[in-house]
């Protein structure tokens, strides 16, 4: 088998090589300078090759090698708070080697070879080991403990087991076979990770926003999409997702991303304390940086870089929260090569096979029992950027038909300042059901009532809002007046939530739970003074009204709101007479 | 010495066809040298053993299969100097202003690395335009890319000169450039660019390039690149705040569009080429803040949306690309009202961090956000006027009515040479607030309201 061949020719990230005995998906070191790249075609003696880095000036006939190994990621200790590139190149071992700019042939490895890392082992000698099973740990971070997995493929009996400190290639288990096991594994991103089963998502993920929690509640390894013109919030959405999400372990992937937000969230993941721990954020996070401007091809290759990164924590038996901003330009870029390898087009010039893959990429998401028998979940949130906000496109409509959750951001909205600019008509969420359950051993029995009257109020207020439109409030009778006016109370002081106030940018559930029910129960109280007699002037100029709108901002909120529910007694109370 | 080929194979529009050549490398400079003693230059755009396929900056006009071709063995570059300054060139980079050839104090690859993502510095530096609808509603800070979507006839260079006139960092003397590319304008338009740069002595902090409407679309595609080369070298090697005016992106596009049809791609969305979003990055991600260097590269683009569709594929990929953008209302013009930008869909993403009590006045965000939320519902309310008559509308409302006319005279509407600085601008705004019933500023903090509002401002300075 000949693993050396040359460049036949090079047309931007696309090169054919000859004479090179390849498989799909193979790893190749392209030219001179190594570039990576990976097998996407083979015909012939030719092979057509992506290239991950820059090839201006490279030449046909220089030589090409095969690595012989699919694209793979290195699984083990110091994962975590790592910022990589698109094929899990450590960003700040680059600016080591090449400044402030990337440059090309450089490679670098995932996990540091230098680190070492306090191994514990949890089984011994003669242990039956099994692909999968954990066999000790390492305390990553401090409050995240790194359980070591057998790899999936790997199965016999141990004849050694150390313990103490090792960096992540040294041999740390020998099985009777004469195998041995390092702290550090590798696993191609393009094949999914098996688990032991799949199972059904029963607890929702907690994000502290009001709008997803309360509203349109995504299940822990469960699926869901945020669709959205630019400039109207996908970003910041999804950061605060990153940011408070119950989940042990967050992969946040850049896709296409801007520089400068990229550079916001370097700075300001390890800046922010987790709610729970008060530990930095940074310390559960893996970071995927792939800006707009780098390679295409690694930007192709990013998503399945970090949801092979989420299904190694998934097999230690965590809940693990998946953020890809945007699969908008992962599909532009899967388009990009499609085009240059002169494919025929599908729908708006996408590769036909973009509906297989983003479904591929979404099956990945889950509740699983994992082979070691420990339970773990990904959930994955994909934004996607719809050409001109038409959700009519192939990508958005592709990614509707796979994900359970639908959170419609809107432009309108995020010109009027409304945040999260989460349109309360068009989202939905098909987990409310499956949730129920829970929300009435966790929250209150009367959570899931409570939630359904708010969302019946809001769609009676869009009804009504058509007639405002043609006639105005005034014209409208009183009690319709009032139901008005309670749907604005639950849009300016639920829904909206600023992600930028240091208390109202996570809300637990509890309080969700009291706020809502606080402002329905003005409105029943309204409702009824209205029924007896007393003026729509009157009830509308109540301080307790006022007051219900900046609780949320309150630190001592269960304080304030105790105040104000009583100031609404009296007033209401007062009313009567 | 490199060889000469003569054999040129095929020629089709701007490419040509090279055969039996020993290997070229992938975006090589190429030198044609014609029949009558003139050069042309070009780049590789596909290199196999087989074929090279050369694209042709200043057109195929003239060449034959007689022409010889040259592979210099090296990629575009540019010679930059800090004399650059002051100068005027061409699209391609050959002085346009009768001086000298600059003689370069380096010469650098015009693609630009990208920068790494971990060696930005987020940015978070006010630069005062003196427009309130920038300052005030949609913030500009140093190292952000924040086009200007606006639509033919309307005067989106009035506003991009009066930027490059006003533009400054506050409280600090670092030196502060603007590089200029146009991209296929009038030559019209480049006069009254180059005037008004002669008139105002701004050219002195400034470097030109202009590709003109008759110039090579193919020139087109290297012009902005050039530009943001200038503009990275006098940020990154002389420690300047450079700003970059681009204009206009739409005939970059069109450039990029004509190229990939001679070339037989798979044509993406309106005919534009599916690599648009790629192509589109490379340029506008070169804005940024690089930690440990003093100087930055700000962009501000000019974008003519065809038809005003915001949802044109030009303006679509840019808007989600940049940070935010600055549109430019037809029904404001036509008002009579300059500057007339459009707050509503206009949107700085990175305002956020370049405001606040530090940087700007600590009430910048809450007046911002009450006068945005004001403003729109003034304006629905006006949809509801012309149904129903202005008498139908609650006391309320009418105040909201009013608020959005006075908003659009006092607060948008400035003169082309007035420099407002951001005190100015807020103090408009609290004006045009204190006309609205003070329980309906929700989205002020109290204690702002009694420091700042003209009702409470008297006391509140009388305490101090």
């Amino acid at each position: 088998m000949k693993n050396k061949g040359e460049i036949y020719r090079i047309s931007g990230p696309v090169v054919i090589i000859s004479g090179l005995n390849t498989k799909m998906y193979d790893v190749v070191k392209v030219g001179k300078e190594g570039l990576m790249g990976e097998v996407i075609g083979i015909e012939g003696d030719k092979s057509t090759v992506q290239v991950y880095e820059e090839t201006s000036g490279v030449r046909p006939g220089e030589p090409v090698e095969n690595t012989g190994m699919s694209l793979s990621v290195e699984l083990g200790p110091g994962l975590l708070e790592s910022i990589y590139d698109g094929i899990q190149r450590p960003l700040p071992v680059l600016k080591e080697k090449m400044g402030d700019f990337i440059k090309r042939g450089v490679s670098a490895s995932g996990l540091s070879r230098e680190k070492e890392w306090d191994f514990v082992p949890t089984v011994k000698k003669g242990d039956k080991l099994n692909g999968g099973d954990i066999i000790g740990t390492v305390q990553e971070t401090q409050n995240i403990e790194h359980r070591i997995l057998v790899p999936p493929t790997i199965s016999g009996t141990i004849s050694t087991i150390k313990k103490g400190k090792f960096k992540v290639d040294e041999v740390i288990c020998t099985l009777e076979d004469g195998k041995e096991l390092t702290m550090m594994q590798k696993w191609p991103v393009r094949k999914p990770r098996p688990v032991s089963k799949k199972m059904t998502p029963t607890t929702p993920l907690i994000t502290g926003q009001r709008i997803l929690d309360g509203l349109f509640p995504v299940a822990k390894g469960g699926t869901a999409a945020i669709p959205g013109p630019f400039g109207s919030g996908k970003t910041v959405t999804q950061q605060q997702l990153a940011k408070w999400s119950d989940t042990e372990i967050v992969v946040y992937i850049g896709c296409g991303e801007r520089g400068n937000e990229m550079a916001d969230v370097l700075y300001e993941f390890p800046e922010i304390k987790d709610p729970k721990t008060g530990r930095p954020l940074m310390e559960r996070t893996v970071l995927i940086a792939n800006t707009s401007n780098m390679p295409v091809a690694a930007r192709e290759a990013s998503v399945y870089t970090g949801i092979t990164i989420a299904e190694y924590y998934r097999d230690m038996g965590y809940d693990v929260s998946l953020m890809a901003d945007s699969t908008s330009r992962w599909a532009e870029a899967m388009r990009e090569i499609s085009s240059r390898l002169e494919e025929m087009p599908g729908e708006e010039g996408y590769p036909a096979y973009l509906a297989a893959r983003l479904s591929e990429f979404y099956e990945r998401a889950g509740k699983v029992k994992a082979l070691s028998g420990k339970e773990g979940s990904i959930t994955v949130i994909g934004a996607v950027s719809p050409p001109g906000g038409d959700f009519s496109e192939p990508i958005t409509q592709n990614t509707l038909r796979i994900v359970k959750v639908f959170w419609a951001l809107d432009a309108k909205l995020a010109q009027r300042r409304h945040f999260p600019s989460i349109n309360w008509l068009n989202s939905y969420s098909l987990y409310t059901k499956a949730l129920g359950p829970w929300y009435d051993e966790h929250v209150s029995p009367d959570w899931v009532k409570l939630r359904n009257d708010a969302m019946e109020l809001l769609q009676k207020e869009s009804e009504l809002q058509e007639i405002v439109q043609l006639v105005g409030s005034d014209a409208l009778p009183e009690d319709q007046q009032l139901t008005l006016e309670v749907a604005r109370m639950i849009r300016e002081y639920f829904l909206q939530q600023n992600a930028y106030h240091e208390v109202d940018t996570f809300c637990p559930m509890d309080k969700q739970f009291k706020l809502l029910k606080s402002i329905m129960s003005w409105g029943d109280k309204a409702q009824t003074a209205l029924e007896g007699g007393a003026a729509i002037e009157d009830i509308m100029k109540l301080k307790s009204k006022d007051d219900l709108a900046k609780v949320k901002y309150e630190k001592e909120f269960d304080t304030a709101l105790g105040v104000i529910l009583n100031t609404m007694e009296d007033e209401f109370a007062k009313l009567k007479r | 010495m490199t060889k000469e080929y003569k054999t040129i194979s095929k020629i089709a529009g701007p490419l040509i066809f090279v055969e039996k050549t020993e290997p070229v490398g992938y975006n090589e400079l190429v030198n044609i040298n014609l029949p009558d003693g003139t050069t042309k230059r070009g780049q590789v755009l596909d290199t196999s053993d087989d074929i090279v396929v050369v694209q042709v900056f200043e057109g195929t006009g003239g060449l034959n299969k007689e022409c010889g071709v040259r592979f210099t063995g090296e990629t575009i570059k540019l010679p930059v100097s800090k004399d650059m300054l002051g100068r005027i060139l061409s699209g391609s980079g050959e002085p346009l202003d009768g001086g000298p050839r600059i003689v370069p104090e380096d010469r650098l690859e015009i693609t630009g690395a990208a920068i790494n993502p971990y060696a930005r510095l987020p940015p978070k530096d006010f630069i005062q335009t003196g427009i309130s609808t920038i300052d005030g509603m949609n913030t500009l800070v140093r190292g952000q890319k924040l086009p200007i979507f606006s639509g033919s006839g309307l005067p989106h260079n009035e506003i991009a000169l009066q930027i490059a006139r006003q533009a400054r960092v506050r409280g600090s003397n670092e030196p502060f450039a603007v590089v200029f590319a146009a991209m296929g304008i009038t030559n019209e338009e480049a006069q009254y660019f180059m005037r008004d740069f002669e008139r105002t002595g701004a050219l002195e902090r400034a470097v030109v390039f202009l590709n003109l409407a008759d110039d090579p679309a193919v020139e087109r595609l290297i012009t902005p690149r050039l530009a943001l080369t200038a503009a990275e070298y006098l940020a990154y090697e002389h420690d300047m705040h450079v700003l970059v005016i681009l204009t206009d992106i739409t005939n970059y596009c069109e450039a990029l569009r004509q190229m990939g049809a001679a070339r037989e791609e798979v044509p993406g969305r309106r005919g534009y080429p599916g690599y648009m979003y790629t192509d589109l990055a490379s340029l506008y991600e070169r804005a940024g803040v690089v930690k440990g260097r003093k100087g930055s590269v700000t962009q501000f683009s000019i974008l003519s949306m065809p038809g005003d569709d915001i949802t044109h594929p030009i303006p679509d990929l840019s808007g989600y690309i940049t940070e935010g953008q600055i549109v430019i209302s037809r029904e404001l013009h036509r008002k009579g009202i300059y500057p007339p930008v459009n707050v509503l869909p206009s949107l700085s993403r990175l305002m956020n961090s370049g405001i606040g009590a530090t940087r700007t006045r600590e009430d910048h965000k809450a007046v911002s956000d009450q006068c945005y939320a004001a403003y729109a519902e003034g304006k629905d309310l006006r949809g509801l006027v012309a149904i129903v008559g202005k008498d139908a509308l609650s006391e309320r409302d009418k105040k909201f009515l009013e608020f959005a006319d006075m908003f659009e005279d006092r607060f948008v509407r400035q003169g082309i040479d007035e420099n407002r600085d951001i005190e100015t601008t807020l103090d408009i705004g609290w004006e045009l607030l204190a006309e609205l019933p003070e329980a309906q500023l929700t989205r002020i903090d109290n204690k702002y309201i009694q420091k700042y509002h003209p009702a409470h401002r008297a006391k509140a300075e009388q305490k101090e």
